[in-house]
């Protein structure tokens, strides 16, 4: 028997058995196995100049210009760094004579036919090829040939503009086009001298990811309509923030000029977006400088709102809290706020006693979906199994798309995907079954009960993502499908992919309903009379309440209703005192993502008009009301959060938040568990109606953003091609949706992505709102389609 | 059927020499299986079944039968190269031949398909090949339909498809047309373009498609002529292959001579023996320089190979005395240029064509080669200036960094730089395009010289004192 003895070896750390020591330029450089010498030189800022190399796609080792000299057995050889794996004992220069004159000659070549228009180009300034000809280039060009002609620019999408002439074809956008986003829409055309980036013959670059082909072009090759001749980079000022569009939380830079926002760009945060933004979120910010925002606070008298000054607007308010019955004020929404915001208006609501209060507007899932073990991006994008009982992840939340689809792609994890209808994610599944609207939780124990599923399941770590599919589908049914997939593998964690920008940090520092006054309760109490002031906190429950007659009713029995706003929303103009409230950019801060993960967001510009922030509002209020409040700086309402709030912790300061945040773990009160719903067989109604968001859509941040606005597409319904003949209705023409409660026409579209016996019908788009047929008490909505 | 030339090839002329793929070429209808059955077909593929495969791949290894495409590497040892155990792995058969000067896998495919298909079976016993694929250049009509119709029969005979002569080896190949690219030549952008994708070259490393090639398995890609040696290979054995040639250049090779010849054609010589005095003026071969005239230059191998001056004809087929010289035996295509050649405008030709067959994908031959090209024509337009030809080799530099091979010339007192040269790009398209004009200008500065305007100053004169 051996007996093993630690005490000697606890000097020596262990050995990694990948760890490779290479020399660059005579220094001693510790690296791993796989690594490309471009990256090792990087990590010891030994800069070695590059075009087509980016760290976050495949190395293709087109552009050449990354050229370094390795010691090989027959002297030293010339080699691209991006394409060559270190190894141990690596001797690599890259300042020798040789060196230089390839990375001189590159750059002479690349600029050869390259217009050099830097004084009108937009990239100029930031322009990794004008940078690199000053840093590494030779200082003159020899070509003396007339250069290459191209029409520029040409729009090959409604959001970029290519202009060939200025593009050095390294392959950058192409590469993300087809490796990252899965959108192969752009790619080369002819070839030698001729090369260039092009389309496919009328297809656009639709890709909800087009802007970071923007972003990483090395030149002014594409440019975005919104950032286009707005703006030289070096008058640019720019501040790190978080995306709050929705709550994948993705790292950005704020960039302004003269106090107006200009461009939003992708900031690399390993843990969430690797650099990435969604079109969505990287140019709403022109809805910031909207002319339409509400400048000033409103009191309406009549029909029509006078402008009023804060004192008069938040006495009116307070007023009207003052004279209030007993537990008959209710505030609905945050969820588009900072942690902040949140928590002084849960501080205000809990001080005057408010009991009706939720984040969400009965469009997301009871907040006990926070109480299962968490997981992460990373850890769901890790290995093992991912199961997707969730919306249209690329739809709603496509940074997280493009994480689950990466790790789909590098074989880390596999996906079994149970949903109503196709989605994004649907050909890189493992299993994708489609479950009628209400059956999930039905199909579920076999499915998984499957040997191959079981195996699978058992290989590894489990993680559920869970969010609302469908608008038209009772909230229930996915707790209930989510109940079953734990009762299978009770060891799995929960990704809750609730959309809304700070929907977590909302429900979790203040504004979670509580004794299961949620929205929807909260709606129908203000429709029978029961509330007399109604808060609407950057919610717009006409716009986004599925059950439109349930948020009619609540909206217009509501005694008065308050709504604190960036712009008059469709709510908003019922309301009778209006408040404009400070945008995204406008505001310091934190928020927390769909992970639980606090990052900071920053104040770039001044408020338009007279806004203010949502937590300055509920200070106002609180004094305005009697009660002592000490906050007066938002450090104030940090360091009270940290004490108030068990689990936030003290390092969720602003100040202490570096780029990747830090994941908290806060129990929101849970409300009691939705009832089961068990939904029943179809009828004679015999489509099932799947209402469900798409990335574009009437919202009012995109339509007031002008290059989105016209992104949204016609209302239509869609069904399987079988059902379209079974209807009898062609293509494209109008159809009759019908249930009990309402009808609709709507133009019927064939998709075989949508499974027989479902409708699925677009959220939010131009034309009839398919959401008069749906009633909140009924868990699954079932409807009649006939041709007209 | 000596001497004559045929209605869709250029001649084929066989002298008193041993001929390993080329030996039913006399007959009008060498292409069938009935002729083929007739002298010898499928021989050599039954005696290979029937002997264990790993004897056949050393058969193979040890007649060193060296790769007929460019690079010359030995066949055997190629297939060597491929990781054990992992399947499927495929053959890929390269007669995408399109080196400019190059005909002879043409020849090879339209007069005897049968026997380049019987070197793809033996192939793929001896590897252990799950799949064949052949892939022929898209402008070769007479070749696809030649062997398209060959499969035909071969599977009708049962030579190809299930149990192959009642064996346990079982093969399918496929015939796939390209769609007319030059760089498809090169093998990894041949796969990719079998793929389905733009044909462009892999980035190397990896060196060699035989670990991860077509579809990501191993493969083996093997050029028409190195297969079509197979057969004869078989049926009499490495011995006999090897007492052919030299030690280090065994065997027979085909090369194909145009230019300023009395008789350009396809010829198939004695490897690392015949010398290209022997080949050009020999009665047997091209019957010397056409009007009697004086030989300029020739290209020893291919478009893209540097070129060779009269002091260079003694040299034989033979790539470790061709390299020193500056040259490379390439694909065996051999370009005459007799004294009457405009050097500076062949030159144009040839650069102009690999400029205009570069893929794109990189940097050095995309922009570098049309550069190359215009400055060229610009020169051979009589508009060029000193500062022109300075750049043409500066524009070198950027493609292949260091010294570009080149040959002697004891006139000039020019001493060789031997093959081969660095370069900058990922694949040989780009140095192809300097080759030409390097040489062309090393080795004929003079008529270069001849071609630009010479700037001098202009007087001024003084208008008063």
């Amino acid at each position: 028997m051996t007996t093993i003895d630690t005490t000697d070896t606890n000097d020596l750390p262990p050995q990694d058995p990948n760890a490779v020591s290479i020399t660059i330029n005579g220094r001693t450089v510790a690296a791993r196995k796989g690594d490309l010498i471009i990256a090792a030189a990087d990590s010891v800022d030994e800069y070695i100049p590059r075009f087509c190399y980016h760290p976050r796609m495949s190395s293709v080792g087109m552009c050449r210009q990354c050229m370094v000299e390795v010691e090989g057995p027959r002297g030293p050889m010339m080699v691209v760094s991006c394409m060559t794996p270190v190894a141990d004992g690596q001797v690599v220069r890259t300042d020798t004579p040789q060196v230089k004159r390839a990375q001189e000659g590159m750059i002479e070549l690349l600029l050869a036919n390259h217009p050099l228009d830097c004084p009108v180009c937009d990239k100029g300034g930031e322009c990794p090829l004008q940078d690199q000809a000053f840093s590494h280039g030779a200082g003159e060009s020899r070509f003396v040939e007339e250069k290459r002609h191209y029409e520029k620019p040409i729009a090959i999408s409604e959001l970029v503009f290519l202009d060939r002439e200025r593009c050095i074809l390294c392959d950058r956008c192409t590469r993300f086009a087809d490796e990252v986003a899965g959108d192969p829409l752009i790619s080369f055309t002819q070839r030698g001298n001729n090369t260039q980036v092009m389309t496919f013959p009328d297809e656009p670059f639709a890709s909800y990811f087009s802007g970071n082909t923007v972003q990483i072009c090395p030149v002014g090759a594409l440019t975005a309509s919104p950032y286009r001749f707005k703006a030289r980079p070096w008058d640019l000022e720019q501040r790190e923030s978080t995306c709050t569009t929705c709550s994948v939380g993705c790292r950005t830079v704020v960039q302004s000029s003269r106090d107006e926002l200009l461009r939003y760009q992708g900031v690399d945060s390993d843990p969430v977006n690797w650099g990435w933004l969604c079109d969505k979120g990287r140019f709403n910010f022109q809805s910031t400088n909207s002319d339409d925002r509400l400048s000033t606070p409103q009191i309406k008298s009549g029909d029509t709102y006078a402008a009023s000054s804060w004192s008069d607007a938040l006495e009116t308010v307070a007023r009207v809290i003052r004279h209030s019955r007993e537990g008959s004020v209710a505030i609905l929404g945050g969820a588009r706020g900072t942690n902040e915001d949140a928590f002084m208006w849960g501080a205000l609501a809990d001080a005057v006693g408010v009991t009706m209060r939720d984040a969400q507007l009965d469009d997301g899932l009871p907040a006990s979906v926070f109480s299962f073990a968490q997981a992460t991006i990373d850890s769901a994008c890790a290995g093992g199994t991912v199961i997707l009982l969730a919306p249209d992840l690329k739809e709603e939340l496509p940074v997280l798309y493009l994480r689950l689809r990466d790790a789909v792609q590098k074989k880390r994890i596999r996906l079994i995907e149970i949903s109503s209808h196709e989605t994004g994610l649907t050909k890189y599944a493992w299993k994708s079954i489609r479950a009628e609207s209400g059956t999930a939780a039905g199909v579920i124990p076999a499915l998984l009960a499957q040997a191959d599923v079981s195996t699978q399941l058992a290989s590894g770590p489990v993680v559920v993502v869970a969010g609302r599919p469908n608008l038209a589908e009772s909230a229930s049914h996915t707790m209930d499908a989510l109940s079953a997939v734990l009762a299978v593998a009770p060891s799995a964690s929960v990704l809750p992919v609730l959309r809304r920008g700070n929907v977590r940090g909302a429900l979790s520092l203040g504004l979670a309903p509580r004794n299961g006054n949620d929205a929807a309760a909260i709606l129908e109490a203000s429709a029978k009379g029961n509330v007399d002031c109604l808060i609407l906190l950057g919610a717009d429950p006409l716009s986004d309440v599925a059950d439109i007659d349930l948020a009619r009713r609540g909206i217009a029995g509501a005694k008065f209703v308050v709504a604190i706003d960036t712009f008059l929303t469709a709510s908003a103009s019922h309301a009778d005192v209006v408040l404009p409230a400070a945008a995204y950019g406008e505001k310091d801060g934190t928020t927390m993502n769909l992970e639980g993960r606090v990052t900071s967001v920053v104040q770039k510009i001044t408020p338009h008009g007279t806004s203010r922030a949502d937590w300055m509002i509920a200070v106002a209020l609180l004094t305005l009301l009697g009660h002592e409040s000490n906050f007066t700086t938002l450090s104030d309402i940090q360091d009270a959060m940290s004490a108030a709030v068990p689990g936030f912790g003290t390092t969720t300061t602003a100040v202490a938040i570096k780029r990747d945040g830090v994941v908290v773990s806060v129990a929101p009160p849970s409300s009691a568990p939705a009832a089961t719903s068990v939904a029943g067989p179809r009828n004679s109604y015999e489509f099932r109606l799947d209402l469900s968001r798409k990335l574009f859509d009437r919202a009012i941040g995109t339509i007031t953003s002008p290059s989105l606005a016209n992104l949204a597409t016609e209302a239509n319904v869609f069904i399987h091609p079988l059902d379209l003949d079974r209807v009898g209705a062609a293509e494209g023409t109008n159809v009759r949706v019908t249930n009990s409660h309402s009808s609709i026409v709507l133009p019927v579209r064939a998709s075989s992505s949508v499974p027989r016996g479902t409708a699925w019908v677009p959220f939010n788009q131009i034309g009839a709102d398919v959401r008069e047929l749906i009633r909140r008490n009924e868990s699954i909505i079932d409807v009649r389609i006939e041709s007209m | 059927m000596t001497g004559g030339t045929w209605k869709h090839a250029p001649g084929f002329y066989v002298g008193d020499r041993p001929q390993v793929v080329t030996s039913r070429f006399q007959y009008e209808d060498s292409y069938t299986l009935e002729r083929y059955l007739a002298t010898d077909g499928y021989k050599g593929l039954r005696s290979a079944l029937a002997r264990p495969a790993n004897e056949i791949h050393d058969e193979v290894k040890n007649a060193t039968v060296l790769g007929r495409g460019g690079a010359g590497f030995p066949a055997g040892n190629k297939w060597g190269l491929m990781p054990q155990g992992v399947w499927p792995r495929y053959l890929v058969v390269n007669g995408d031949e399109s080196e400019p000067g190059t005909y002879k896998d043409r020849l090879l495919m339209e007069r005897d398909p049968h026997q380049l298909i019987e070197g793809c079976l033996i192939a793929s016993y001896a590897a252990g090949l799950s799949q064949c694929f052949l892939y022929i250049r898209g402008e070769m009509a007479l070749a696809q339909e030649r062997v398209a119709a060959a499969l035909n029969e071969a599977y009708a005979a049962g030579y190809i498809g299930k149990n192959i002569l009642g064996s346990k080896f079982s093969l399918d190949i496929v015939l796939h047309w390209g769609a007319g690219a030059y760089v498809v030549g090169e093998e990894t952008a041949l796969i990719e373009s079998l793929e389905g994708n733009r044909g462009m070259p892999r980035l190397k490393p990896p060196y060699f498609p035989a670990a991860n090639g077509l579809y990501g398995q191993p493969t083996i890609v093997n050029n028409v002529e190195t297969l079509a040696n197979l057969p004869w290979l078989l049926n009499n054995g490495a011995a006999a292959y090897t007492a052919i040639g030299t030690a280090t250049s065994p065997g027979t090779r085909m090369v194909a001579v145009s230019g300023h010849v009395n008789r350009p054609g396809v010829f198939e010589i004695i490897n690392g023996i015949t010398t290209f005095r022997d080949l050009l003026y020999g009665d047997e071969f091209c019957q010397g320089i056409r009007n009697g005239n004086d030989l300029k230059a020739f290209v020893p191998g291919g478009g893209s190979a540097p070129w060779f001056t009269p002091d260079q004809l003694d040299l034989p087929f033979e790539a470790s005395q061709v390299g020193p010289a500056g040259s490379m035996l390439g694909s065996g295509a051999i370009m005459v240029m007799d004294s009457t050649t405009d050097i500076p405008r062949a030159a144009l030709t040839l650069t102009r064509f690999y400029a205009h067959e570069s893929c794109g994908k990189c940097t050095p031959c995309r922009e570098g080669g049309t550069w190359l090209e215009r400055i060229l024509s610009r020169v051979v337009d009589g508009k060029g200036t000193d500062a022109d030809l300075d750049q043409i080799f500066e524009v070198g530099e950027s493609i292949c960094p260091g010294a570009f091979p080149h040959a002697s010339n004891e006139k000039l007192g020019i001493a060789a730089v031997p093959f081969p040269y660095r370069m900058n790009t990922i694949c040989f398209v780009g140095p192809s395009a300097y080759a030409p004009v390097h040489s062309a200008l090393t080795l004929f500065r003079s008529e270069f010289d001849a071609r630009i305007v010479k700037r001098t100053m202009i007087k001024v004169t003084a208008v008063s004192e």
